[in-house]
């Protein structure tokens, strides 16, 4: 290791904070072009059925509107349906907008309007007349259990359960202690701050700069290259920042398809921006039915785990996630069934949502290990120590490290853990009851492979290039700080250029691998930038350098200089004249180490603990303090670190408390959709969130032994509060979220 | 959105004749609301008359030992006025419950009486709605009612109104000065708003060309005992499932009168004179709170989403009159309740 590290392990604030917080900042609805047009998207009133007329006269006839594009005059695109997959397709046929006159899921886009102005186009958007013939539609996941079934084709990248193992139904059998419920958590919406846009600017010849909201830009460049059989050098996608995603941008979302048909048709460039209702007509995080059964001998030790997730899906996608596989790594148990199924409803395809699946398994875990808890009279957090997981049995495969004991100890510490009184409803205030309640959270430490360019001026500036995103995590920061330690740099020489179709190939900004896949890239690039400087140096006359290796030397304040003799140095720009350059630059490509990977499951962990204070009468709970620890391998930022675990753990308590998408089912619809009636959790709800990193040496997962932060802050959450729930008030909701009409009875 | 043209009229009179003059013509003023149900095309005015600047309706004035609020004082004004901090502090803290701060800046004492309903299904033009487009259904009776109404429906209508200050100067039993073409008039707020029948789309006795200009305080504010509790599915910027506000006037330890409103329950402002009339007179006790809240709620009746909020409603009323019994309001800055 030439350079000591400067910037990874501190806490900095954010190269783009400045951007961000003067409007500077460009998201996807404030690029603008001469001669922006603005379309306005119809949406469908019907869950199901046909379009038998639609009548556009008066919405043509309005002031400003240039063309509205429907099923019947919409342009050709790709003939296939593998044209319209993208990178993160789950297994089915995507969605097309304005294919045909069926209607698939309500809310779908019907038209198109283009006009002169936004507001242009709203208007006329409003006299277009759409008469349907209904189909029976059937939106209510329980209506359909029966037909649930093991999805034919595995979703890349998504495990299927593992196979069984013992006799998971004999152990139940024979376990002196059991316990077996269902559990339900409502569906979600993301409810990103931004809404979905697409800015296509187009220019004389065709070539296309995009400007959409996106988590991965080559994601939405090789869908539009597809779907619209365009060359790649004609489709640029450039999008600098996401004002918040969660998972919502990973596929790219109707919006852009409409956008790019209508620049592509009317020539010229085209806006179109969702509404906030708008922002339920897609993907969201599935209606998910469970159950689970455990099985404990009197020790508590787990003798049977079956857990098995009923998850809602579109007619025409199979989308997946992991649901149940945590439940057979999470705890040391021999016999493990786990299931998961599919059932088709009448809505759109749903996406992945933060830690999609996660929470969901791990709220019916987690719950179900505190009512084993409370049935044998054990600590609840006593008992996960006593079923400690030391390998992953899911894969037989060790763990590239697991400090969650630590994490557990330091968690408990600093919440106060130990003075909890074990029988529910036995600690008040007032009016309200407190409860404390823990859980487990975990989740993959993912990397994937990726590129990444690094350009270093005689100047001593330095650039980094990658086509990944910052959905608001803090990616711009992290690769700043891993490259300005790379070449001995200050932050401020360094700028991070990401978010840019023509950037070297980087995977979706999704999963927590980010900081691991990119970074790493990054890091090797600018590796590879070092090592061809110090080249050039030692070829110098008579080099101080000349027989130097990397080991011997460090790069600081501009110079490679002797690590036993440091005023022995050569500057950046004179190594540069002597290689005959003025810029060095180096792309490298880095993935996970194969064989690693076949010997090690690398996985972060997390240990919540929760206090709640339940008003006895009116049922109304408030948490009041959350701990969370976290085992994350290294940590790169402590403080956007922080920032990640916090949003997490908000996330987690809107799940618990207060988020919940109602569908009318009578309709096939989505009804609060805004975020008036859409209850994410505001400042008042929120009290201390206090997040503790816990040291965990990792170097098998990937280069820089980070493992990702955007998941796990949420997985185990809305287990750990509902836990306190039931230790306030003696009831177990398994039905999330706990409004106060739950705890009325 | 639809086109409208705008008009900025310079005195009341003129106002009205602009909006008499246009078939589909409306007042705005903070267009807190108004700009929200454009959007969503659920209104299309053809013409925005814009009273938002009217010489002397933005002013708090003594008027017969009470107040007269002009219509365009803002929330904030409102709730933040020492007068009404001091003699009808549950109106200030139930403005203070409601909407955000820079919500209750823009948001005019004139506009939040007519501020109109939350109801999913009236806010979406996808879907039919009798207060929307009447004659065509009321989805929310068999379908999505968390947030709907437990007394005085309609077959034709659950919808809630969904002002917090409305409970309140229900309670104060406040009255509103409305001019119009046949001039000025007083109605009682118990009379202003209806409840739905068999004409949900009509939300108050309001007459279409006439406009709010004040709302009068009588003097007794019950600052001494009173409470606004609201109870809600987040602790902030949420409508009210259910909200109380209550006011009692104490002798030692017995009521000598007392007021009963309540929100997120009905059409309107749900105030009930019979049970205020059962607490006149008897010794403030959990076992008076109770008969006076199963009164309130003899005939509620729920539609399956809200039908918690009968027995929410029952704890909230009991709960509300002990904290005004005992002096100790709800708090406004810590949301917990007390």
């Amino acid at each position: 290791m030439p350079n000591s590290e400067t910037h990874f392990g501190a806490p900095r604030s954010r190269v783009d904070g400045r951007l961000k917080v003067t409007g500077a900042a460009k998201y996807a609805g404030e690029f603008t072009a001469p001669d922006l047009a603005h379309g306005y998207v119809v949406s469908s009133a019907i869950a199901k059925g046909r379009i038998t007329a639609i009548d556009t006269a008066a919405a043509e006839a309005a002031p400003g509107v240039l063309r509205v594009f429907t099923h019947e005059n919409r342009p050709t695109t790709a003939w296939l349906n593998s044209s319209y997959r993208d990178e993160v397709a789950p297994p089915g046929k995507p969605f097309r907008p304005l294919y045909d006159a069926e209607v698939v899921y309500s809310g779908q886009p019907v038209a198109l309007v283009v006009a002169e102005s936004f507001e242009a186009a709203r208007d006329a958007a409003a006299l277009v007349r759409v008469t349907y013939e209904h189909a029976p539609h059937e939106t209510n996941l329980r209506n359909v259990l029966a037909e649930a079934y093991v999805p034919p084709k595995e979703r890349p990248g998504i495990d299927p359960p593992p196979n069984p193992r013992g006799d998971a139904a004999a152990a139940y059998a024979a376990a002196p202690i059991k316990v077996e419920n269902g559990y339900h958590v409502a569906p979600e919406h993301h409810n990103p701050m931004e809404p979905h846009a697409t800015t296509v600017v187009w220019e004389a010849g065709g070539k296309l700069t995009i400007h959409d909201k996106i988590q991965g830009a080559q994601n939405t460049q090789s869908y539009v290259t597809s779907v619209f059989s365009l060359p790649k050098k004609d489709v640029r996608v450039i999008a600098p920042f996401v004002g918040g995603a969660f998972g919502s941008g990973l596929r790219p979302q109707y919006q852009l398809f409409l956008a790019v048909m209508a620049s592509l048709e009317l020539k010229r460039s085209v806006r179109v921006v969702l509404t906030r209702d708008q922002m339920f007509t897609f993907g969201y995080r599935p209606d998910t039915i469970q159950t689970l059964a455990l099985g404990a001998d009197r020790e508590g030790r787990l003798q049977a785990v079956m857990h098995e997730a009923i998850a809602g899906t579109s007619p025409f996608e199979d989308f997946q996630e992991v649901v149940v596989n945590w439940s057979g790594l999470a705890y040391h148990c021999d016999n493990v069934d786990l299931k998961y199924k599919l059932a088709k409803i009448d809505t759109y395809t749903p996406l992945d949502m933060r830690a999609p699946g996660a929470p969901l398994g791990m709220f019916a875990l987690e719950s179900g290990m505190d009512e084993l808890a409370h049935a044998l009279k054990i600590d609840p957090l006593e008992l996960r120590l006593r079923n400690y997981a030391e390998m992953d049995q899911n894969t037989g495969r060790q763990f590239s490290s697991k400090e969650l004991r630590a994490a557990y100890r330091l968690g408990a510490e600093r919440f106060g853990w130990a003075r909890r009184s074990h029988e529910p409803r036995s600690m008040r205030e007032g009016r309200e009851l407190i409860g404390w309640g823990m859980a487990t959270g975990v989740w993959e430490a993912g990397m994937q492979q990726a590129s990444a360019r690094a350009t270093l001026t005689a100047g001593g500036k330095l650039e980094v290039a990658i086509a990944t995103a910052d959905i608001g995590t803090g990616t711009y920061t992290i690769l700043t700080q891993i490259a300005a330690d790379a070449l001995g740099l200050r932050m401020e020489d360094v700028t991070a250029r990401i978010g840019d179709s023509a950037l070297p190939t980087s995977p979706i900004e999704g999963g927590s691998w980010t900081a691991a896949s990119a970074g790493s890239a990054v890091q090797a690039a600018c590796y590879a930038v070092r090592e061809t400087l110090l080249n050039y140096a030692r070829r110098m006359e008579n080099s101080p350098l000349a027989n130097a290796g990397l080991d011997h030397v460090v790069f600081t304040a501009g110079h490679i200089a002797l690590r036993s003799d440091p005023s022995r140095s050569v500057s950046f720009a004179d190594a540069m004249r002597a290689g005959g350059v003025d810029r060095i630059e180096q792309e490298e490509t880095t993935a996970p180490d194969k064989g690693n990977m076949a010997k090690f499951s690398p996985y972060t962990h997390a240990a919540v603990f929760a206090e709640v204070r339940v008003d006895e009468e009116l049922g109304a709970v408030r948490v009041t303090r959350v701990v969370d620890a976290i085992a994350a391998g290294r940590i790169i930022n402590p403080k956007t670190a922080r920032s990640q675990i916090i949003g997490g753990v908000v996330f987690g308590i809107g799940m618990a408390l207060t988020e919940e998408s109602m569908l009318d089912h009578r309709l096939g619809r989505f009804m609060n959709h805004n975020i008036a009636e859409y209850h994410l959790p505001v400042n008042a709800d929120i009290r201390e969130i206090d997040v503790l990193f816990v040291d965990e040496e990792e170097s098998k997962a990937n280069p820089i032994g980070v493992k990702g932060l955007g998941e796990i802050g949420i997985v185990g959450t809305a287990a750990a509060i509902a836990n306190a729930v039931f230790h306030a008030t003696g009831k177990r909701i398994r039905e999330l979220p706990i409004t106060l009409d739950k705890l009325l009875d | 959105m639809n086109r409208f043209s705008y008009s900025r009229p310079g005195a009341v009179s003129e106002a009205v004749r602009a909006v008499q003059a246009e078939a589909g013509a409306k007042f705005i003023a903070g267009g807190t609301n108004l700009v929200d149900l454009m959007k969503y095309d659920v209104e299309r005015p053809r013409r925005l008359v814009d009273v938002g600047a009217l010489p002397g309706l933005d002013r708090i004035e003594e008027q017969a030992g009470g107040l007269r609020i002009g219509a365009l004082v803002t929330n904030s004004a409102l709730a933040y006025d020492p007068r009404i901090q001091e003699r009808y502090p549950l109106l200030s803290r139930a403005v203070l419950s409601g909407a955000s701060p820079q919500l209750r800046n823009a948001a005019t004492t004139g506009g939040n009486l007519l501020q109109r309903t939350r109801c999913y299904y009236f806010y979406d033009t996808g879907t039919p709605c009798n207060k929307r487009e009447p004659g065509t259904g009321c989805p929310a009776v068999n379908g999505v009612n968390r947030i709907h109404a437990i007394l005085g429906t309609s077959e034709h209508c659950i919808a809630t109104h969904p002002s917090d200050m409305c409970v309140a100067l229900a309670a104060l039993e406040a009255s509103v000065e409305v001019t119009g073409p046949g001039g000025d008039r007083r109605i009682a707020l118990a009379d202003f708003h209806r409840l739905p029948g068999d004409q949900p789309e009509r939300d108050s006795t309001l007459g279409a060309d006439e406009i709010v200009t004040a709302v009068q305080l009588p003097p007794k504010g019950f600052p001494a005992n009173y409470t606004y509790l609201k109870l809600r599915d987040r602790q902030s910027y949420a409508f009210a499932l259910v909200s109380v506000a209550a006011a009692l006037e104490m002798d030692g330890g017995s009521i000598r009168e007392a007021r009963l409103a309540l929100g997120g329950v009905a059409h309107k402002p749900w105030r009930d004179p019979q049970a205020e009339a059962l607490l006149r007179g008897r010794p403030a006790t959990r076992e008076a709170f109770a008969e006076a809240a199963a009164l309130v709620l003899k005939d509620a009746r729920g539609y399956g989403g809200n039908t918690f909020k009968i027995e929410l409603a029952r704890r909230a009323i009991i709960r509300a009159l002990s904290q005004a019994a005992a002096g100790t309001p709800q708090p406004i800055a810590d949301k917990h309740i007390a």
